[in-house]
Order: C-alpha cells, then sequence, then structure tokens
C-alpha cells in the first residue's frame, strides 16, 4: 500500500510531539486553575474534568507524535477535510468577507468572547488547527518558511492583545455604567520608578535577550541562492509588512496601490489627533465611549492590513493566484480574468460602442462616466454625508477638518469598493486612461 | 569590612556612582536624577502607567530591539562587504563558518520583531486614546518612526544580496516608477516632458533616485547600504529621543495632564 503521508519525516513528528506537549501543559496548567475555581457540578464531579481529559488527550498525542514511526501515522487532517476546505472556502472573496465577519463578532460580541473560558477555548481550537494543519506537507511549506514564522507569531500576540484590550474596555464600559471609578484610576498611586520600572524593565530585556538567541539558533535566517538579475522567482513577493500594499495591486494599478495610498494611509494616521475631536476615552481602554473611532480603526488595521498581509503571504502564490492552505503552488495553476473597464460597461450598455481615437477630447468623453463618478464620490459626497448621516461629526468639527475626515475615510472606502466592484461586476477601471498611466 | 563594601567607599566607585546604592528612598530617588540612563525616566510614576497590561511593554520592547539591532549591526558591519561580488558570500559564511555568525539570525529577527512590536505599540497608543490632547504631535512623530522603522528593514532586506533580497527590492521599488509626476510610468510625468525637454526618464526618475541605477544593482547596494547603516539610523536616533522627551514633557505615557 501506498503510504499516505510520505512527508511526515521524524523530524517533523518529534516537532509536533514538542508543540502538543507544551499545548498540554497549558492546558494541564488551566485544569489546576479549573479545579481551584470552578468548582463542582451537582453529582460532586470536578467542573475541572473535561479540561483534564483534554489534557489527557493531548499528552497522548504528545507520546504518540514522539514514539510511532512515520509509517502508517493515523493523526492527519483527512483529505476528505482539506480537499473541500481548499475547493470551497478558499478564494479572496470569502477570505474577505470572513475577515469582515471576524470584525463585526470581535465587536458585536465582545463581552461573550473576552470571557477568559471563551477566549481559551478559541485559544485551543486555533492551536489544534494548526497542529493538525502542520501535517499537511503544502501548509506546512508556507507556513514553516523562516520568514513566515514571525507572522505567525504575530498573529498570536495580535489575538492577545486584542483580547487585553477588549476584555478591558468591557471592563471599563460596565464601570462606566453603573458610576463606578475606573479599571486604570483604582491603585494608581504613584510609585519610585526605582525599583518598580527599572526592575520591569531589567526583566524585559534579559527575557527578550534570551528570546532573540533561542530564536536565532533554533531558526536559521532565510538566505536563497545568490541573487540573479535574469532567474526571475514565481511568486516575486515583497517583503511582508508590505504584502498588504503588494495584495491591492489585483485592485490598482501601481501608482495607487504603491504609492498613493501608502501616502494616504500615513497621512491619515497622522491626521487621526487632529480629526478626533472626542475628548473621552484618554488614557483609558474603552469601547462604547470611542466607538466610531475604535471601530474606524479596527477596520483599517485587521481586515484591511493585517489580513492582506496574511493574505498576500499565506495565499498568494505563483502568478499571484490565490491558493488554499493545503493546496500545492501549481505554476501551471490558470484563473480566468475578463475584467472590463467602467467605459465600456457605459457605452456598450448605451449600444453606442466606445467612442474611439487618442485625442484628448475623445479620451475624456469615452472615460466621463468614470470620472464624473470619482469627482462625485470625492467631492460631492463628503457636502452630503456632512449634512446627512454625518452631520453631528460636521457640525462639531467645522469645515476643514470634517472635509480631511471624509476624505480619508472615503479613501479608506475604495479598497472594499473596489474589491466588490471587481467581484460582483469583474470591473477593471473606473477610469482607464492607459495612454497617460492614469487607471483608477 | 566586606569586599563589596571596599569597593563601594573606594575613590573610584565614588567618582562613577555619585550616591550610596538605591536601597532607600531617598537614593532610590537621587538615583534616577543622577544616573545618565535612569534620567530618561522621571522619579516617581503613576502605577498605571507602568502596569503591563496596560502598556503592553511594547514601546520600550521596540527601543531595545532598535538597540540591539545597532549593537549586532555594528559587529555585522565589520565582516560585512557590500558588494556585489562579496555580499552573498559574505552572509553565507556567516550562517556556515563564522564564530558569532549568529549575530546575523538575531539581526534579522530583532528586525521583524521590531516591525511587530511598532505596530502593537501603536495600536495601544490608540486603543488607550493616548494620541489625544497634549500628545497629538508625538503621535505624528511616532507615525514617522513607523515609516523609518519599515524603512530600515525594506532596505536591510537588500544586503544578504541573495534572491529572496534583490526580487523584494526589485518588486518594491517597481511602485516607485508610478509614483504620479516623478515616475516614467506614473501619471501626469508628461508635464515634465514637454516642450523637448525630457525632464522624466527611466534615468531620471524616482525609482531610479532610489535605486541608483535603472534596476537593482551595485549602486543600489550601495545607497541602501548607507541608508541603512548611517542615514536612517541617524534619523531614528534624533526622532526617538524627541519622542522620549516629549513623553516626559507631556506627563508620561497616558492620560490626560
Amino acid at each position: 500500500m501506498l503510504n499516505a503521508h510520505p512527508d511526515l519525516t521524524s523530524s517533523v513528528l518529534i516537532g509536533l510531539g514538542w508543540y502538543y506537549l507544551l499545548l498540554f501543559l497549558m492546558n494541564f496548567v488551566w485544569t489546576i486553575r479549573s479545579y481551584r475555581e470552578d468548582g463542582e457540578y451537582a453529582n460532586g464531579l470536578p467542573r475541572a474534568t473535561g479540561w483534564a481529559t483534554y489534557s489527557s488527550i493531548l499528552m497522548m498525542m504528545s507520546a504518540y507524535h514522539f514514539t510511532y514511526p512515520p509509517e502508517g501515522f493515523l493523526i492527519s487532517l483527512p483529505e476528505a477535510f482539506k480537499a473541500p476546505f481548499d475547493r470551497y472556502f478558499s478564494n479572496p472573496v470569502l477570505y474577505f468577507f470572513l475577515t469582515i465577519v471576524g470584525l463585526w463578532a470581535l465587536i458585536a460580541l465582545r463581552e461573550w468572547w473576552t470571557k477568559p473560558k471563551v477566549s481559551f477555548v478559541l485559544l485551543n481550537a486555533s492551536l489544534l488547527f494548526m497542529g493538525l494543519s502542520l501535517t499537511d506537507f503544502d501548509f506546512r511549506q508556507i507556513v514553516g518558511k523562516p520568514d513566515n514564522v514571525p507572522i505567525v507569531a504575530m498573529l498570536f500576540i495580535l489575538a492577545f492583545c486584542t483580547w487585553i484590550s477588549f476584555r478591558r474596555a468591557v471592563d471599563n464600559d460596565r464601570r462606566i455604567a453603573e458610576g463606578r471609578p475606573l479599571f486604570e484610576q483604582e491603585d494608581n498611586e504613584k510609585v519610585l520608578v526605582w525599583p518598580d520600572l527599572v526592575y520591569t524593565e531589567l526583566i524585559c530585556m534579559v527575557v527578550l535577550t534570551a528570546v532573540l538567541i533561542f530564536w536565532g539558533i533554533a531558526l536559521k535566517a532565510p538566505l536563497e541562492e545568490p541573487g540573479s538579475s535574469v532567474k526571475t522567482p514565481n511568486p516575486s513577493k515583497a517583503p511582508w509588512y508590505f504584502l498588504g500594499l503588494q495584495e491591492m495591486l489585483v485592485y490598482f494599478d501601481p501608482w495607487l496601490a504603491g504609492v498613493v495610498l501608502p501616502s494616504i494611509i500615513l497621512g491619515g494616521l497622522m491626521a487621526v489627533p487632529y480629526i478626533d475631536f472626542n475628548k473621552l476615552g484618554n488614557g483609558y481602554y474603552t469601547f462604547k465611549q470611542r466607538s466610531f473611532a475604535i471601530t474606524t480603526f479596527l477596520f483599517g488595521f485587521l481586515p484591511l492590513w493585517v489580513a492582506l498581509i496574511v493574505l498576500g503571504t499565506f495565499l498568494r502564490g505563483p502568478n499571484w493566484n490565490f491558493f488554499g492552505i493545503y493546496e500545492y503552488w501549481d505554476v501551471h495553476k490558470v484563473e480566468a480574468a475578463n475584467n472590463i473597464n467602467l467605459s465600456e460597461f457605459f457605452w456598450n450598455g448605451l449600444g453606442k460602442g466606445l467612442p474611439k481615437g487618442s485625442g484628448l477630447n475623445t479620451i475624456l468623453l469615452r472615460e466621463a462616466p468614470g470620472i464624473l463618478l470619482i469627482l462625485g464620490y470625492f467631492m460631492v459626497l463628503p457636502p452630503i454625508l456632512g449634512i446627512s448621516v454625518l452631520r453631528t461629526y460636521f457640525v462639531r468639527m467645522g469645515v476643514l477638518r470634517f472635509l480631511v475626515f471624509s476624505n480619508l475615510i472615503l479613501w479608506m472606502a475604495i479598497l472594499p469598493i473596489k474589491m466588490l466592484l471587481r467581484w460582483a461586476f469583474s470591473l477593471k477601471y473606473i477610469v482607464g486612461i492607459p495612454e497617460w498611466f492614469f487607471n483608477i | 569590612m566586606s569586599v563589596g563594601e571596599y569597593i563601594r567607599n573606594s575613590q573610584i566607585w565614588k567618582s562613577v556612582f555619585r550616591h550610596p546604592a538605591p536601597t532607600d528612598r531617598r537614593n532610590r530617588v537621587v538615583v534616577m536624577l543622577t544616573n545618565f540612563f535612569l534620567h530618561l525616566h522621571p522619579v516617581s510614576i503613576k502605577q498605571q502607567g507602568i502596569a503591563l497590561s496596560y502598556t503592553w511593554c511594547m514601546g520600550g520592547i521596540t527601543f531595545f530591539l532598535f538597540l540591539v539591532e545597532a549593537i549586532t549591526g555594528v559587529l555585522l558591519m565589520f565582516y560585512y562587504r557590500p558588494t556585489l561580488e562579496w555580499a552573498f558570500y559574505d552572509i553565507q559564511a556567516l550562517r556556515d563558518v563564522q564564530t558569532l555568525g549568529i549575530m546575523r539570525e538575531i539581526h534579522r529577527w530583532g528586525a521583524h520583531a521590531m516591525v511587530i512590536t511598532v505596530w502593537l505599540h501603536m495600536y495601544r497608543v490608540f486603543l488607550t486614546g493616548s494620541y489625544k490632547p497634549p500628545r497629538e504631535f508625538n503621535w505624528v512623530i511616532g507615525v514617522l518612526l513607523l515609516v523609518l522603522t519599515l524603512l530600515l528593514s525594506f532596505t536591510g532586506y537588500l544586503l544578504p544580496w541573495d534572491q529572496l533580497a534583490i526580487w523584494a527590492i526589485t518588486v518594491g521599488s517597481n511602485m516607485a516608477k508610478a509614483t504620479p509626476f516623478l515616475g516614467v510610468e506614473g501619471p501626469g510625468f508628461q508635464v515634465f516632458n514637454t516642450s523637448g525637454y525630457e525632464l522624466i526618464t527611466n534615468a531620471s526618475d524616482a525609482k531610479f533616485l532610489l535605486l541608483g541605477g535603472r534596476f537593482v544593482g551595485e549602486a543600489t547596494l550601495n545607497r541602501f547600504y548607507i541608508l541603512h547603516c548611517v542615514a536612517i539610523p541617524i534619523v531614528v536616533s534624533g526622532l526617538t529621543a524627541i519622542h522620549f522627551w516629549r513623553i516626559r514633557k507631556d506627563g508620561g505615557i497616558s492620560q490626560p495632564l
């Protein structure tokens, strides 16, 4: 019989053995905590029993990985899961919508998911999912690339930080509602920096140094073949922190995705303190008092920055095609792309055909629908917003501040808008003037 | 008299540390005021301002990582030669042969970590509303430091001169070509090329400025090396100093004055 998992070498299994051992230790500590704090069921059984069982399973999994030879290994994701997962769940459209739903859940269900038990279950689920996925060769290829390891670590650290901030925000919002002092106002006496801060810093530095040295020993920095300007790798990727921008190249030309939008992101970040007129929420975690600011920021940071980096790093393969997490990066994968411009929609829709010619007037006439749309979007929409839905903002901000604010919001929205137009109508350019490199 | 006491009572020790060990309240105050490295800190501080669950320590970690990068970077500069002939093989030797070649690993992982901690620092600052008055401008400096951190990492990415390096920089710098008005494939560059003069060509546009050539080559390596090791670190050091100074002047990391 053919070996179903020829790639599960013993080093992979031993690595996973350590992984499950750590997972076991984590859950073992949690079991003790649960035994002490959660009490018993009515029949006298400790509530920690479930955790104890789960921990034992993890320990046995760890032992199994350490001892079992690669042949006929039992614990792995079945093809019956991986193939449909790649086929039905792996495309940029669903990915983007899931990140949006995730953001919505993050905010709407914040009282629920920040509970230690719930979040611990979620953490366990994601770690177990990752552990099982690591038995897949293609998943390991991409997640285990040395430069990608920090990104995986970042995702867990980011999740942890988000958890802390939301937990504290939920707590503070409750305190505000009940008229109690904020968490940050309790025990807020002045203390001496020596020893309270300098020792924290010292410990932090020692731990970090140890982490960096361990990391440097455990994982070699990548070094590929000597650089050659003739051999173009496929895919060619920018450094990982720019992959969100590279992903935008699918929807926008380089002048927008690579120059204008990054500049606007930075300009917009710098403008934040000057357009956020809300005096509340200064120096403590809260959500309710700054719901708009925090939602907007999270929208920009989580789905539009971090999730796009994850997409660009882990899910974009040769020719920048989308690949499922268990899918082989096939250079010959073909994705049909028949995208058409707004001008073609418009003029063909009128039954007239595109105005032909390369004169200035012809080009402007040809692209008139798109140009009007863009002008309307950036020039007509802000005043309309100002006297309708965003009226309160307009009144409190004044004209100039409001124009900057509304334009930044509109700039932020053009990426998801263009994505939706692309997916729904195969729209290539809203304004397409390749003669001047002016495509939007 | 024990040896420790003898040393602490010697003239040399007292000339370095101008006060007794910080074991009582008075000396714990004095140490903060007289020690150059500690005087970045205030003498006393609100408890919440140093609570890990509040600050996540990310700003401090970022600064520490910057120092790690500076130290490992200087050590690497003793070994690495930024030329097409040697760049790759020097890094290869660091990996395979050289004692303390691990400096390169630490440098690279520290760089990735620094990008991440800068983001998380900004995340915390945003979520606690710490950019609000009177700290607006310090947030702006922080955004500049974010840009410089990314540029430091980007310029350093090229130096190993392997396939990963040159193609990542090629992809990144191709964007410069599309800069509006200043790139040969950017909208509006034609306005500089009227009446017979060709101001913006592929030998004079934004990409050329960035790379020092039409494509990633020896001039680029030299350019990025200087940016990475000298130019950007100097600017970062200056802005960091201002960033820290303003934290003190604005009354701590967070909360209204």
